[in-house]
């Protein structure tokens, strides 16, 4: 069972990556371009089959690990 | 007084604070993150570097090592720690600190000497500065701008729980002087019991007046006293 997950910066925390890489996109002529945050992006496989707990402890990793809940909010997804 | 370093794949300041402890009298022993027992300390040295890489986030990976355990029970027992700059990350990915460090934002690598202001040196580690006294120490980091949460930065207003923040060379706090974008200029921190002290700029490299200054000095003196 395999699943995805994607770490972004929360809403309010400045992501100076992103606005470079924004910055960089306008330079290059993209001007319909509004907004860019960077974020992380992970696959993660489970020997599981049930699904439920599966993804219970997907949101484990998340929590423990992979996102910093301070400054990140993270999105998991079955692929 | 008996002090520990922990060492991480990656720490490149350890020795470099061994040395600077051995040369104020402590007895240190470097302890290499998969221990599982820590010999006696009074203090606990997380040092500074690139533990892991910098992969996930800074300190992320090192947060969650075996000897980890054992450092969280001793600070929760009164032991001393202090963590210095991949230490500082270290120790907030741990939750033993408040708060997080995020890239500097003007997306450098930042290394220079800077001024420092001591706000609190009524703490076992900064009772040998003066109040306001201005210190020249260097910052060597890609990830120093400190942010915490609203209520936490009350707290640490409130409570005196800033060590140092970022000044200019007469002591003045502004934007200008804040090299890394760090919320309210801070350069380092201390927990609620101000046991566990979490800064930026590097004190070991500032015991010797022939490569730098002696400005680093009187952090390890107080802890002495």
């Amino acid at each position: 069972m395999k699943f995805s997950v994607t770490v972004t910066l929360k809403k309010d925390v400045l992501d100076p990556q992103g606005k470079v890489v924004q910055n960089t996109l306008q330079n290059l002529g993209m001007n319909n371009l509004k907004n860019i945050r960077q974020g992380k992006y992970f696959e993660i496989e489970m020997n599981s089959t049930e699904q439920k707990e599966a993804e219970k402890k997907v949101d484990d990793m998340c929590k423990k690990l992979l996102a910093n809940m301070i400054i990140e909010d993270y999105k998991v997804k079955k692929i | 007084m008996n002090s520990s370093v922990i060492v991480f794949p990656g720490s490149n300041c350890d020795r470099d604070i061994a040395i600077a402890l051995e040369k104020m009298q402590f007895k240190n022993k470097m302890v290499w993150h998969k221990e599982t027992i820590l010999p006696k300390s009074d203090l606990i040295v997380i040092p500074g570097g690139f533990s892991y890489g910098d992969y996930l986030r800074s300190g992320a990976i090192a947060g969650k090592s075996l000897i980890i355990n054992e450092v969280v029970k001793a600070a929760n027992s009164g032991c001393l720690i202090l963590g210095i700059c991949n230490g500082f990350q270290i120790l907030t990915e741990t939750g033993l600190l408040k708060g997080i460090l995020l890239r500097n934002k003007n997306l450098k690598f930042i290394n220079k000497d800077i001024n420092i202001k001591v706000v609190n040196n009524n703490t076992s580690f900064s009772n040998k500065y003066k109040k306001d006294q201005i210190l020249k120490i260097n910052i060597a980091h890609n990830e120093g701008n400190y942010f915490t949460n609203s209520n936490h930065r009350k707290e640490l207003q409130n409570d005196n729980l800033i060590a140092f923040k970022y000044c200019d060379e007469k002591g003045n706090i502004n934007d200008e002087c804040n090299p890394n974008g760090s919320l309210d200029n801070i350069a380092g921190i201390f927990n609620s019991k101000k046991n566990i002290l979490g800064m930026m700029p590097h004190p070991e490299r500032m015991i010797d007046n022939l490569i730098s200054n002696n400005d680093g000095v009187n952090l390890f003196s107080s802890l002495l006293n």
